[in-house]
């Protein structure tokens, strides 16, 4: 049973932390529980879509379908959270005056529901298809140790989600004045840390092969899969060993990122529509 | 016939210097549980999950996750390693499925 509410816990992090940051990034906003739920749904069923064709998928690309496929959904999601962050720049303070006025609504905010559900989305269906792997294949195995063990899921699931919910909480404790900047930041760094967990996928597929060279090891400090090393490896994109690409990947999306807030206008204008 | 199936399948698999690392995954363990690569250069595993259920191939310091289901098989590829060891496990059952990667 404590096997498996580790093994479901550390999946669920992910996905919880980044739920938790999009949760604070939309506060006040209308409807965003409905987008954050929408996405939590679509995310699971796409989980056990991805879980049940798993074979199916893998044997895709000369059998690096599954690498393809994560490199690709993580690549979505950097767009949608660089869209939020360059439609925050020209939004954000508007949104921080709607957030201080009475009554807590920020009505403007409802324009990036739609990125951060897709958002929240992917974080789901790509930590929950493993969930469900592992726990279908406990399910399947039956006997007396299934349902402790199953129950031990559901806990680890429980506390993934108390998990989003202490970061969600924690950083409410930011005045409303620099919330969303806050928040934008740690979006930038969610951000680079999935573009650099994409281009791993790339060189997974052999589809990049350059600058695969590690460029410094840390790993004696914090190891990459204990659970400090999970939470800054979601939060902030660590990595205990990473290579010239990856680096790279990293540096280039929050130069991008930056450098595409600076150029949108500020006020009312520009960013105006749904993403794509 | 034969002939022909492994010309086609020699035509669909990428170039490689050496033929693919055969693992096996059964009753939740790795045979061989060690495997020796040359340093600094890819390789490849294929990965057979003998067991029913799904197991991920998950190693931080391989960089690599990989979900094979259950009675399937996987293609791993390794990056060219600097000369070391880098454990790998199977994550869903980690309390039995340990392995080593030994590059030199």
């Amino acid at each position: 049973m404590i096997s498996s509410l580790i093994i479901v816990f550390r999946e669920v992090i992910e996905a919880g932390l980044i739920v938790g940051i999009v949760l604070a990034a939309t506060t006040g906003v209308p409807h965003r529980s409905r987008a954050v739920a929408l996405g939590v749904i679509a995310g699971v069923l796409g989980a056990c879509l991805v879980a049940g064709f798993a074979g199916e998928l893998a044997s895709l690309f000369q059998g690096s379908g599954q690498e393809f496929f994560n490199a690709a959904i993580l690549a979505l999601a950097v767009g949608m959270l660089t869209w939020h962050n360059v439609w925050m720049a020209s939004h954000g303070r508007e949104m921080a005056r709607e957030l201080k006025a009475a009554g807590h609504q920020v009505q403007s905010g409802e324009r990036t529901l739609t990125a951060l559900s897709i958002v929240v989305g992917v974080a789901v269906l790509r930590e929950g298809s493993e969930v469900v792997l592992f726990l279908y294949g406990i399910a399947a195995q039956g006997g007396s140790s299934a349902g402790g063990m199953v129950a031990g899921g559901a806990l680890g699931l429980l506390a993934g989600a108390l998990v989003s919910g202490l970061m969600y909480f924690g950083l409410l404790t930011i005045p409303a004045g620099r919330l969303f900047q806050v928040t934008s930041g740690l979006i930038t760094l969610l951000a680079a840390g999935m573009a650099a967990q994409a281009v791993i996928f790339l060189q997974n597929g052999g589809w990049l092969e350059y600058f695969t060279g590690t460029v410094w090891d840390t790993s004696w400090l914090v190891r990459e899969d204990s659970i400090p090393g999970r939470l800054l490896h979601t939060l902030v994109g660590y990595s205990e060993a990473p290579n010239g690409a990856q680096l790279i990947a990293y540096g280039a999306t929050i130069l991008v990122i930056l450098v595409l807030m600076r150029l949108v206008p500020q006020g009312q204008k520009g960013a105006k529509g749904a993403p794509a | 016939m034969k002939r022909l199936l492994l010309a086609l399948v020699m035509m669909a698999t990428p170039v490689l210097a050496e033929e693919p690392i055969v693992l096996h995954l059964k009753n939740h363990r790795f045979t061989p549980s060690t495997i020796k690569v040359k340093a600094n250069k890819p390789a490849m595993i294929t990965l057979f999950n003998d067991d029913a259920e799904a197991d991920e191939f998950d190693s931080s310091s391989l960089k690599i996750e990989r979900v094979v289901p259950g009675h399937n098989k996987g293609n791993i590829r390794l990056r060219a390693l600097a000369p070391g060891k880098y454990p790998f496990m199977g994550e869903f059952h980690a309390a039995t499925a340990q392995g080593l990667v030994i590059a030199e």
